[in-house]
């Protein structure tokens, strides 16, 4: 054994400590020194996760949140108020008249906001950190949950999608296999405007294995002729409270099957923003649509199948037939 | 007497513009108060100070007197228009060129894929017809990195320009300012109605289009603001070259022809000018109502002068109300905001009519 080798035998503990520190200092830098490239085109480079976050997107503050990352969260949109904690945050506007001021006041180290919205060029010249996102599809939301989730360097962000596509995946099976001829019409406004079916909405009623009325060429959220829904018949019917009041004055919907049979889905306000935001309670708004199909079709299935010798359609069953 | 009353309104205008922007920039939704410690005390805590720094200088003064420069525009293109058009109703939207703004925003939304939830459900369930159409119900479209680059800004500015165009290809030229204000009208219809078109196509973009029809000054940085006051610059020169052919157009037509004025050049070169203006005012900060109408009347209640003066102190009074709404909506329900454009509205359509009462009673006619 030479001098130099017991010298580095001695030195050796000393050494490997400071060689792991430098090991992880390495790994570090590398996981937060990140380059991402937003939905607008503009490069973003983070030296470190950010630590004060503003969201001007209710989907993307509940995809925040959902990370795990919440109380970073330092100011966010009006209409914010998912999960609850985030009511108590700063408001700062609306998506489209956001207040600059305000934002820039609360020194966040980075802002998420919707691609369409004006405030990203106002905010990026004022030397700002900023990340546009704009979830539309299924897809869309698994791709900004781990975009989000490497900005904020978190690591099981896929895991996060993973166990929402598990949970719509349960909801689909946790319905009978006799919804799968069932049509259904989701309003999303009393415009009326329906969900066609390649948007979000669409895309989770055709996991639940069930027909939209509106075919994917008539667009995304389609502003329908009254005329259509009527002459389509849908068997189900999903509307929201708001919708629900001007229903009763639409000529021809009193035949409609699905009015007949009582087959309507009301959502409070409340489940419609579970609904309407493509964020990470997409699962829940799965959930949401399964339960009215099980309850409105399943149910009547089962005691029409009771009931008669021959299964008949949901569309013969009336309201009677119910139990 | 006429030039003393006229350069006392100008400095009393110009003192009062100094005065609201000084104003201006203590108001804010972040206070007067938390600003002025750290920006007193720049040794106490250097972050607070750079963010108070950032707020006043980069924030505060540039959309104060970026309000004052669309304002300016506003008056000017006002006092432009209704000399042109010889007609105290005439505004700077006459000739299309806001109708072509919404509708180049509109076109720039459908095709960028609008609004998402940011107008969510919450936005409806103010009983609004937003429903809940909104979150994130938008349209792909690809291909859109040159809509991207030019922005809402820039889409406003070309449909604003675009609709002057078609203005004067429809009225053949602008021999015939009662074919030009027709042509200007129907443009007017025809490109709202497009615009609706639009917004029926893409239901999402409905709000953004609202918002910006509003009008606000929240958006304008230290560029917009130079943009504004260039245009400004330029217009204001131009007038003051174009106020012969005014002046001359309001003895009657046959009066300015035998003047020897150049009617059809000037006019189309005064159309120009009026193009410009509306629309850099319009694409920066959206639709602000009635400034362009109001500021000409109320030089008018306060002196009788020739169109030179007249156009350069109706920028001036244009600037002075901007500014003036634009602090008050920053400031009455602090710390939230007022769209800009429904103040001018509400203040300006009242004062006008106040003015015009009074008038009638003195049996001086201001309209």
């Amino acid at each position: 054994m030479t001098a130099l080798d017991r010298c580095l035998l001695l030195l050796w503990p000393g050494l490997r400590s400071g060689l792991v520190a430098l090991a992880v200092l390495a790994a570090a830098s590398v996981a937060h020194a990140l380059d991402v490239t937003d939905e607008r085109g503009f490069r973003l480079s983070l030296v470190q996760p950010p630590q004060r976050i503003v969201s001007l997107l209710p989907s993307l503050t509940e995809t925040v949140c959902e990370l795990g990352a919440c109380a970073r969260l330092v100011g966010v949109d009006r209409n914010s108020d998912y999960p609850a904690s985030v009511r108590q945050l700063p408001q700062l506007g609306g998506g489209l008249d956001p207040n600059i001021e305000a934002i820039v006041a609360l020194q966040p180290e980075l802002v998420l906001l919707a691609t369409s919205s004006r405030a990203g060029e106002r905010l990026r010249a004022l030397g700002l950190k900023v990340l546009a996102l704009e979830p539309k599809t299924h897809a869309d939301v698994k791709r900004v949950l781990e975009t989000v989730g490497q900005v904020l360097g978190v690591p099981d962000a896929s895991r996060v999608w993973r166990v929402i596509d598990a949970s719509i995946q349960a909801a689909t099976q946790s319905l009978p296999p006799s919804v799968a001829s069932t049509r259904v019409y989701f309003e999303v406004n009393p415009g009326p405007y329906g969900a066609g079916e390649t948007s979000f909405i669409g895309e989770t009623l055709t996991r639940l294995g069930v027909k939209n009325i509106i075919p994917a060429k008539l667009g995304v959220f389609p502003r329908l002729n009254p005329e259509f829904i009527v002459r389509a018949n849908p068997d189900v019917i999903m509307i929201g409270q708001r919708s629900l009041d001007s229903m009763g004055q639409r000529p021809g919907w009193s035949h409609l099957r699905a009015v007949q049979a009582q087959r309507v889905c009301v959502f409070t306000t409340a489940q419609s923003d579970v609904l309407v935001r493509p964020g990470p309670r997409m699962a829940e708004g799965a959930r949401l649509m399964a339960q009215c199909l099980a309850e409105k079709v399943g149910t009547v299935k089962a005691a029409a199948a009771r009931a008669l010798p021959v299964p008949v359609s949901p569309a013969i069953a009336t309201p009677a037939g119910r139990p | 007497m006429n030039l003393r009353e006229a350069s006392l309104l100008g400095w009393g205008l110009l003192l009062l513009a100094l005065g609201l922007t000084a104003l201006g920039v203590c108001v804010g939704s972040a206070g007067f108060e938390n600003l002025l410690q750290p920006l007193l005390n720049p040794l106490q805590d250097p972050d607070q100070t750079a963010m108070a720094q950032q707020i006043v200088w980069d924030i505060r003064l540039p959309r104060t007197l970026g309000a004052w420069a669309a304002g300016a525009l506003l008056g000017l293109a006002g006092a432009l228009a209704q000399g042109l058009f010889r007609n105290p109703l005439a505004d700077p939207f006459l000739l299309g060129s806001a109708s072509g703004a919404s509708l180049g925003v509109a076109v720039a939304l459908a095709l960028l894929g609008g609004a998402v939830d940011m107008l969510g459900s919450s936005a409806g369930s103010d009983g609004g017809a937003g429903g809940m159409v909104g979150d994130g119900l938008a349209f792909t479209v690809f291909g859109t990195g040159w809509l991207t680059r030019l922005g809402l800004t820039g889409a406003a500015f070309v449909g604003a320009v675009l609709a002057v165009l078609l203005t004067l290809a429809l009225s053949r030229g602008v021999q015939h300012t009662l074919r030009l204000l027709l042509a200007g009208v129907v443009v007017g219809v025809v490109l709202g109605a497009l615009t609706q078109l639009v917004l029926v196509w893409s239901p999402e973009s409905l709000q953004a289009m609202q918002a910006f029809m509003l009008g606000s000054t929240a958006f304008v940085g230290w560029s917009a603001c130079a943009v504004m006051a260039l245009t400004w610059a330029l217009s204001s020169v131009a007038g003051a070259l174009l106020a012969r052919l005014l002046d001359g157009l309001s003895l009657g037509e046959a009066t300015a022809r035998s003047l020897g004025l150049p009617l059809t050049s000037m006019r189309l070169a005064l159309v120009t000018v009026l193009a410009l203006a509306t629309g850099a005012a319009v694409a920066q900060t959206g639709l602000i109502a009635f400034v362009g109408l109001a500021a000409p009347h109320l030089v008018r209640a306060r002196v009788k002068t020739t169109h030179g003066r007249l156009i350069f102190l109706s920028s001036l009074m244009g600037g002075v109300l901007l500014i003036a709404a634009d602090t008050l909506a920053r400031w009455l329900i602090a710390p939230q905001e007022l769209p800009v454009g429904v103040l001018t509205a509400v203040l300006g359509g009242g004062y006008l009519l106040w003015l015009m009462h009074r008038g009638s009673h003195s049996g001086s006619g201001v309209i």
